[in-house]
């Protein structure tokens, strides 16, 4: 909780550019225990909720957070926020540790980062007034009473909703509004940071498009920096600069947000691009699609090697005992498989074991003679990897 | 087992309608007034068709779907026009008839698997209960074909896991418990409520998958209820687009996508975020929001959001084919179809679709 922590290098981290990142987790991890006893709690297992991610933000950049329910990226959001302790690992907000800060050092940080959440209707107190629950930031902050009403109707009006309804109550406002208000009372404190957790997810569509686009604007309005945490690789692909895919507590794949898309590395963010329906009929018909059987493990007790491979088509001996490190491939694109998808043998070659591996990962990085072609693209894919696994788990 | 057995209408065409929907009309009195759920809803469901009827919350979608299985029956709510399947007329119909359809002849999934099943039965009871409900099995025999159709749906070892409560399921488990108990009596019809909403995307395509063979082997019409227009793309035949208690348009699955007439339609196909896009500058958002269904904008209900609006459309426009040569294409918009087809390409700040972008490569055949 010192300073002086501070001036350790932070370990890998930081990216090639030598620029602090705004954020950033080494080797996070997050284990829930699970106690049962009577009298004395013993602690007879534990869910290994995010398990060694280290991921950074650079200031004015959003980063998607993607996986399916279960993964950790909300764990790893709230981590970041300091709602929840991490087991182990480290946070760093501008180079300086914040793992550990008390109180007293967290209070001015928290002004720099705040957190819109899910649903809209759970997320707003019901008995505060619009006013309220946007100036509770500010007032908290210690801003003097006169001040705060003008800069609520302010915020009311850069969101999007008529300042005259600075007395409403949230039932007033319908879940595409209310979200505004969240994002209202995120912005009181001109903050660096926002964490948006499934932002979107609980909207219409046509409201979902709205809110995008006044996230769009504030972001370039105020430099802010985004940390997107989605279940919907679409709307991610949308708002994202980059993205990490979670599965299970790890990270699958670091890439630039188009990457991804066109060229998906790890095979689990291929299955996960290929159950997306499109909205396009003829695309879908075109498109051959695998369907991934199963479902994912428990992360009570996950399994060995790599956390993917009891469902993954291409996976081989080493996946069951190996877990694979993240490598480093061209464009800061970052993939954990021993069998990779869409890289030429010579990346493969070329590609190195990245810093920000788990520290449990073994050194075996891919190896080029193995065949792995370009393999399918996800737009319109056009081969599964291998025979389509059967559907059942 | 005779559930592969596609329940044949004796004497009737392959293409006559399963299910006819004719001017159906729901609405509750509340203390805000009376809340006009379902406006003048008619369609056609034919056997082994899938429809979905597409739209935001409040469009009235669900309603439409919970009302043919008299299931928004209450003290407060009123009903109009009918729903005939197969000589039963479900809206008037007493409690002792819609018994015997629902679950035999028209059954339902709802979206959230996580309430929608009793917690303190074994998923196995909950079955073969309406099994034996319907038909008179032995006990042996309504496990064994309780087993048969949880193997059916997916369910790894169906005959150990058929004593299981169901918080011993995942979610997506447990919908695949909803599908087997919807089929369990051969239905003819089957409505799916947001069915894979709530699941993961990966869980999403498993049963979807699932549905569609279901769907070849049983022979069932399916109606799903969805806002999902990629689910849709995905598994739909025909589609019907409502919005604040109207299908403002309806037709063919590319029909739809491909020359959609109404400003709704073309409106909702362009906000969507798509993962197989690469991003465009600007969504283009619908502006506003939807309108309150107990106080709605008089003549076309998009009126208030719709950057085309003229005089004409404080009428209300009627459901009918514009569209020359098509018959079933049908929308609820006031503008000629040329003006349509010019003013949906979208423009900046306006609503409309997505550009085309060139393909990469020669479409696979």
């Amino acid at each position: 909780m010192s300073v002086e922590t501070a001036s350790a290098p932070p370990s890998g981290a930081v990216e090639g550019d030598g620029n602090v990142p705004l954020i950033s987790v080494e080797h996070l991890k997050v284990f829930f225990p699970i106690k049962q006893g009577i009298l004395i709690d013993r602690e007879v297992a534990r869910v290994h909720a995010v398990n060694d991610v280290t991921l950074s933000i650079d200031e004015g950049e959003t980063l998607g957070l993607v996986g399916e329910s279960g993964c950790g990226k909300t764990t790893t959001s709230r981590t970041i926020m300091r709602l929840i302790d991490p087991t182990d690992g480290t946070i760093r907000f501008r180079g300086d540790d914040i793992t550990k800060a008390g109180h007293k050092r967290m209070a001015p940080l928290r002004r720099q980062m705040q957190m819109v959440f899910q649903d809209p209707f759970a997320s707003l107190n019901p008995r505060k007034r619009v006013g309220q629950i946007i100036g509770m930031p500010l007032r908290l902050h210690g801003a003097a009473r006169k001040e705060i009403e003008p800069k609520v109707r302010e915020l009311l009006d850069r969101v999007g909703l008529h300042p005259e309804h600075i007395n409403r109550f949230p039932h007033e406002f319908s879940g595409g509004q209310r979200q505004r208000i969240g994002v209202a009372r995120a912005l009181a404190l001109e903050p660096r940071l926002i964490v948006l957790d499934e932002p979107v997810s609980a909207l219409d569509v046509s409201v979902q498009a709205q809110i995008i686009n006044l996230l769009d604007d504030l972001q370039d309005d105020f430099g802010l920096t985004y940390l997107f945490v989605a279940h919907d690789l679409s709307v991610v692909r949308h708002v994202s600069d980059r993205i990490a895919v979670m599965y299970l507590g790890k990270v699958m794949e670091v890439s630039p947000s188009e990457e991804l898309y066109t060229k998906p590395i790890h095979p689990y963010t291929f299955a996960l691009l290929s159950a997306i329906p499109v909205p396009d009929p003829e695309e879908n018909r075109r498109r051959e699609r695998i369907v991934v059987g199963g479902e994912p493990p428990n992360p009570i007790d996950p399994p060995s090697g790599c956390v993917f491979h009891p469902r993954c088509p291409r996976a081989t001996e080493i996946c069951r005992e190996v877990e694979p490190p993240l490598t480093r491939y061209p464009n800061g694109h970052l993939a954990a498989c021993h069998h990779p998808l869409n890289v030429s043998p010579e990346e493969i070659k070329a590609a190195v074991q990245d810093a920000t591996s788990p520290l449990s990962a073994g050194d075996e990085l891919p190896s080029p003679s193995e065949g792995n072609g370009p393999g399918p693209s996800a737009r319109r894919s056009a081969e599964p990897p291998e025979a389509p696994p059967s559907e059942s788990a | 087992m005779s559930v592969t057995e596609p329940a044949a209408t004796p004497g009737k065409a392959k293409d006559e309608p399963l299910l006819r929907v004719e001017e159906l009309e729901v609405s509750f009195a509340t203390e805000d007034g009376l809340v006009q759920a379902v406006d003048g809803v008619s369609f056609e469901l034919k056997p082994g068709e899938v429809l979905a009827i597409v739209g935001e919350s409040g469009s009235g979608k669900s309603v439409t779907a919970m009302t043919l299985m008299g299931l928004t029956r209450s003290p407060n709510a009123r009903f109009g026009g009918g729903a005939h399947y197969q000589g039963t007329e479900l809206i008037g119909a007493s409690e002792e008839e819609l018994r015997r359809v629902r679950g035999a002849e028209i059954a339902m999934v709802f979206q959230d698997p996580m309430t929608s099943l009793n917690p303190v039965h074994r998923i196995g009871d909950q079955i073969m209960e309406q099994i034996q409900e319907h038909e008179a099995l032995p006990d042996q025999q309504a496990r064994e074909r309780t087993i048969e159709l949880l193997e059916r749906v997916g369910i790894p070892r169906a005959r150990d896991r058929i004593d299981n409560y169901p918080f011993e399921f995942s979610g997506g488990m447990r919908q695949r418990v909803m599908i087997a108990l919807a089929l369990s009596c051969d239905p003819s019809i089957l409505i799916a409520d947001e069915p894979t909403t709530a699941l993961d995307v990966t869980i999403q395509a498993q049963i979807l998958h699932r549905i569609r063979e279901l769907r070849e082997e049983t022979g069932a019409a399916v109606i799903l209820v969805t806002h999902d227009l990629g689910v849709v793309a995905d598994i739909a035949d025909r589609i019907a687009v409502m919005y604040a208690g109207r299908i403002i348009e309806e037709g063919s699955l590319d029909q739809i996508f491909y020359d959609p007439q109404h400003p709704y339609t073309w409106g909702l196909l362009g906000s969507i975020t798509r993962v197989d896009r690469a991003r465009p500058e600007r969504l283009p958002a619908i502006k506003g929001l939807p309108p309150s269904l107990a106080n709605r904008p008089q003549g076309c209900h998009f009126r208030p959001r719709c950057p085309h609006e003229f005089s004409k459309c404080i009428e209300v426009p009627p459901l009918e084919a514009r569209v020359k040569d098509q018959p079933d294409h049908r929308d609820r918009c006031w503008l000629s179809v040329d003006e349509k087809r010019e003013r949906r390409e979208v423009r900046p700040g306006e609503i409309g679709l997505p550009t085309k972008d060139e393909p990469e490569e020669a479409p696979a055949a």
